[in-house]
């Protein structure tokens, strides 16, 4: 069907019901709020019966690409496989407490935060966790804030955060809102962050390195070990953003390679679904030095007995609401137990390989600018092609397949960043791939058409310059 | 195992077609001596009906839902009507990633300019955006916002502002030489002090963040309040955490706030023990370039078709990088679909109906809770669907306890959060409590003598 819909206010008809609830029990006389303070009709709301409603969303859904439809390669987003089973223990009613019940009522929700941050622990060899920020991002400031309290308790309050130039945005703006002032450093010829460049960079201004590990290159930053030895000689702290952590899960623990603060998106490496947006969970994990800088509240247990702590006094504070997307907690920790130790490390290894397969298949059609061993993503550049990024882009939308991540990182011209994730099969890819060459021959004999597309989709390449100059932000009533 | 569709096999021609024979070659740019850890305390992978039987476990622990709750103070116990649940729990919804993606994201995009418009419509003012994350962070952005816009370095803080939301608002500005001081209310009526709003006076102040209906379920002088603030040239910035009050009270633009932000998890997302939740954001126009978080727009595709795509991303952190507005990337977008849905399904009539229902719910309460001789209800006047139940005979714990023996949890003792309210707790009537339920409550407290 793919039919585009119009806006549900004009699907609207007065007087049409849509809910079922039992009316109230007592009758206005009991308001004695000033009128005044009583607001009128909510002006053009909606009003549509029940079954138009399902509509309206069902063919809403069906606009969208997504990963139960189709492949899903967005680089350093890890489309992997949303499981089922996930959604439907997070759906458990009991699990749907209220957040300031007594703690004697809620003691499998405590439970489950305790368990899935000793997890966690095993899994990256960090000290103790935070559960409570809502996205990686969110992790990331969180992450930042205890760096600047723990230096400034230390009373060697410092101004700057280094950040590679391959970077994600959140990284640069996460730091600066964390009261620090961003120096970018170069990435070397491999990708990475070079150990000789890093310690010109070192002064007694640089609080942390923050670095994405492996990087937006899908490169391990290999010489990680080093690089923490000379930031801690230095005084400052290793931050490593671990987006990409579904590159080497199982296989090495970033606690083990010398980094004092992380942050995990489970909404990648953990399998809870992207929701188009969010929500997602960003965890941040910290080497023990650190632990009494995390943010409340803090949950733990001491002798088969659950305890929340509020305040703490050294702790940022607090940077959410109660205890963080606990709901998305539970599906990651649903992920975490259905792969047990028999799977963790086959995460990586199956994302590794695909990401590989995929490599080398491309290799000979596409330029790759570093060549660096590839983890779980590969990054190709349009350089030397008659169409651009954008063009194939757009053409592999009418093969059914979602693009990869478009011109990111900066540091590559024209990027294409592949993450195949493990939860692809090798037809898929097969598929993927040969895709990717028919669109390149086409490129070749007859660019306008890659230039034309996407054909095939609700609707074709949108107008983003208008948008951003008319700001149509919300549905306006122009009358019938 | 039922995750990895790749089989033995294709690994091994893979593997071939790499040229390596282990896949511990592609690892090999980790450090050799700390690759490959032992996983011996690892548990071992539960199948399918092992994972049901243990979380059924973890579900039985948790004894809340055996009790009649009347807690609220900022996470609310709604209807949720089925179709919202049905239609969220979609794969083609739940699992696209931020619809950068135009021609394939429509749904997605669509839902959320249709969530920003429900907001403008809500609220009254001129702009929304696609949703932050709760609405703690929303007070922060709200905040900051005021701050950007303003160029200045200080803001006033209401102290009757939900105290977690206080909180967060101060780990957001601690490290930016942003100031916050606290406008006191009154202990009688429970409102902001408007004098004391009146005459204090703070040099390069940028904003006053007050809470309506406040912590303490009192709504505020809103229009009085804006209209002070503007004397004083500094910004009005309303926090709602009951979302459903919006429906019911005058919107915030009509009493001249400029900025509004707070909680909707009371549209359609379940109190699930504190998330995810949803933070909203309405601003006048004037603070468009400045507002944090993903934006969706109106425009047309290259046949002349209407289409919606992401928006004003010059604001945002992946073209501004620390220049940008807010750090914030994932939000909390399918929470803003439930809430779209919700409102959608209750429509004009369901949600002005069930808005009311929360306020009549709770005004009976007080009238028959105001019979008894061992309580007292402080703030009569002007409640949405709060109130705070000062607990004369007994201890704030006893009392709470001899409900608990009657299943029933009472509400939030405000003792955790004002030195001040020893004896109080805060106390929240939905619409799903019941003529019968609150009967009961009112005897159960009659009986805590």
């Amino acid at each position: 069907m793919n039919k585009l819909q119009k806006p549900i206010f004009e699907k609207s008809r007065k007087g049409k019901i849509g809910y079922s609830f039992s009316p109230t029990e007592f009758s206005d006389d009991l308001i004695t709020i000033d009128k005044k303070k009583l607001r009128e009709d909510i002006k053009d709301f909606p009003q549509l019966s029940e079954v138009e409603v399902v509509r309206h969303y069902t063919n809403l859904a069906q606009l969208n690409h997504s990963v139960d439809s189709g492949f899903y390669p967005l680089g350093s987003c890890t489309m992997k496989y949303n499981p089922k089973i996930n959604e439907k223990i997070a759906n458990f009613e009991e699990f749907s407490t209220h957040p300031y019940s007594p703690h004697k009522f809620v003691e499998g929700n405590l439970e489950i935060i305790t368990t899935f941050e000793e997890w966690l622990k095993k899994i990256t060899a960090m000290a103790a966790f935070t559960l409570t920020p809502s996205a990686g991002a969110h992790g990331e400031i969180t992450g930042m804030m205890i760096i600047k309290k723990y230096l400034s308790s230390k009373g060697d309050p410092r101004k700057t955060i280094l950040i590679p130039d391959s970077a994600h945005g959140t990284n640069p703006s996460s730091a600066h809102f964390a009261g620090y002032e961003i120096i970018e450093i170069p990435s070397n010829k491999d990708g990475i962050i070079d150990v000789e460049t890093l310690k010109e960079y070192l002064n007694e201004d640089v609080a942390a390195l923050m670095m994405t590990n492996p990087n937006t290159l899908g490169i391990f930053e290999k010489n990680i070990c080093k690089i923490s030895e000379i930031l801690h000689k230095n005084g400052s702290l290793l931050y490593m953003d671990g987006a990409n952590m579904n590159a080497f899960m199982g296989i090495a623990r970033p606690g083990d390679l010398g980094v004092d603060v992380l942050h995990l998106n489970l909404h990648k490496t953990f399998s809870t679904p992207h929701g188009g947006g969010g929500p997602g969970s960003g965890p941040v994990g910290v080497a023990s030095y650190l632990i009494k800088y995390l943010p409340t509240p803090i949950v733990y247990k001491k002798d088969n007995n659950y305890f929340v702590k509020y305040h703490e006094e050294k702790s940022i504070g607090r940077v959410k609401n109660f205890y963080g997307n606990f709901l998305v907690i539970v599906k990651a920790l649903t992920y975490l137990m259905s792969i047990g130790k028999e799977y963790i490390r086959k995460v990586a290894e199956d994302a590794v390989l695909n990401a590989n397969y995929i490599r080398k298949s491309l290799e000979p059609f596409l330029e790759l600018p570093y060549k660096s061993k590839t983890l779980h993503e590969v990054v190709f550049s349009d350089n030397n092609l008659n169409v651009t990024t954008l063009d194939i882009a757009k053409s592999l939308l009418d093969y059914g397949i979602h693009p990869f991540t478009i011109y990111f990182p900066l540091i590559v011209h024209g990027a294409m960043m592949i993450e195949p994730t493990e939860t692809e099969s090798k037809e898929t890819i097969d598929e993927f791939i040969d895709v990717m060459k028919k669109i390149l021959e086409k490129a070749k004999n007859d660019p306008e058409y890659i230039k034309g597309a996407p054909y095939t989709t609700p609707v074709s390449r949108l107008d983003e310059v208008l948008a951003a100059r008319k700001h149509i932000l919300k549905w306006e009533n122009l009358g019938e | 195992m039922r995750y990895f569709p790749l089989t033995d096999s294709e690994r091994e021609e893979i593997k071939n077609f790499l040229g390596i024979k282990d896949t511990k070659e592609l690892f090999s740019d980790i450090p050799k001596d700390k690759s490959y850890f032992s996983m011996n305390d690892i548990p071992s992978a539960l199948t399918e009906d092992q994972l049901l039987i243990k979380f059924r476990e973890l579900a039985k622990k948790n004894k809340y839902s055996n009790y009649l709750s009347f807690l609220g103070a900022g996470s609310y116990n709604h209807f949720i009507p089925e179709v919202v649940n049905y239609l969220i729990s979609k794969g083609e919804l739940s699992t696209p990633y931020t619809p950068y993606q135009a021609e394939v994201s429509q749904g997605s995009l669509q839902g959320m300019f249709e969530y920003q418009t429900m907001i403008t419509m809500l609220t009254g003012m001129d702009v929304s955006n696609s949703s932050l994350y709760d609405g703690g962070t929303a007070a922060a952005e709200g905040v900051l916002l005021a701050l950007r816009k303003s160029k200045k370095n200080r803001i006033l803080i209401a102290s009757n502002l939900h105290p977690e939301y206080i909180e967060i608002i101060h780990t957001y500005i601690q490290n930016l030489n942003f100031e916050a001081k606290f406008i006191e209310f009154d202990k009688e009526t429970g409102k902001i002090d408007l004098n004391q709003l009146k005459e204090k006076t703070y040099e390069n102040c940028g904003g006053f963040i007050f809470q309506s209906p406040n912590f303490l379920g009192v709504i505020e002088e809103t229009k009085t309040i804006s209209d002070i603030t503007h004397s004083k040239e500094i910004f009005s910035i309303q926090v709602t955490a009951e979302a459903m009050s919006l429906a019911f009270l005058t919107p915030a633009a009509e009493n001249g706030v400029d900025i509004i932000v707070g909680e909707a998890q009371s549209f359609g997302i379940p109190i699930g023990f504190g998330g995810p939740y949803l933070g909203f954001i309405g601003a006048k126009k004037e603070f468009l370039r400045q507002m944090p978080g993903r934006i969706v727009g109106q425009t047309v595709d290259t046949k002349g078709r209407k289409g919606y795509v992401l928006t004003l991303s010059t604001r945002e952190q992946h073209i501004k990088r620390e220049k940008a507005t807010s750090n914030i990337c994932s939000n909390q977008a399918l929470c803003a679909l439930r809430a779209a849905i919700y409102l959608s399904t209750m429509g004009q009539k369901g949600l002005k109906e069930i808005s009311k229902t929360n306020h009549l719910n709770t005004a009976y309460f007080v009238k028959e809770a105001s019979k008894l001789s061992n309580i007292n209800i402080k703030y009569k006047k002007d409640f949405y669907n709060e109130v705070v139940l000062e607990i004369k005979n007994n201890k704030v714990e006893d009392f709470i306890a001899k409900l608990e023996e009657k299943n029933i949890i009472a509400g939030v003792p405000l003792k955790y959060f004002y030195s001040d309210f020893e004896n109080s707790i805060l106390i929240n009537f939905t619409e799903i409590h019941k003529k019968k339920d609150i009967d009961k409550l009112i005897n159960a407290i009659g009986e805590t003598e």
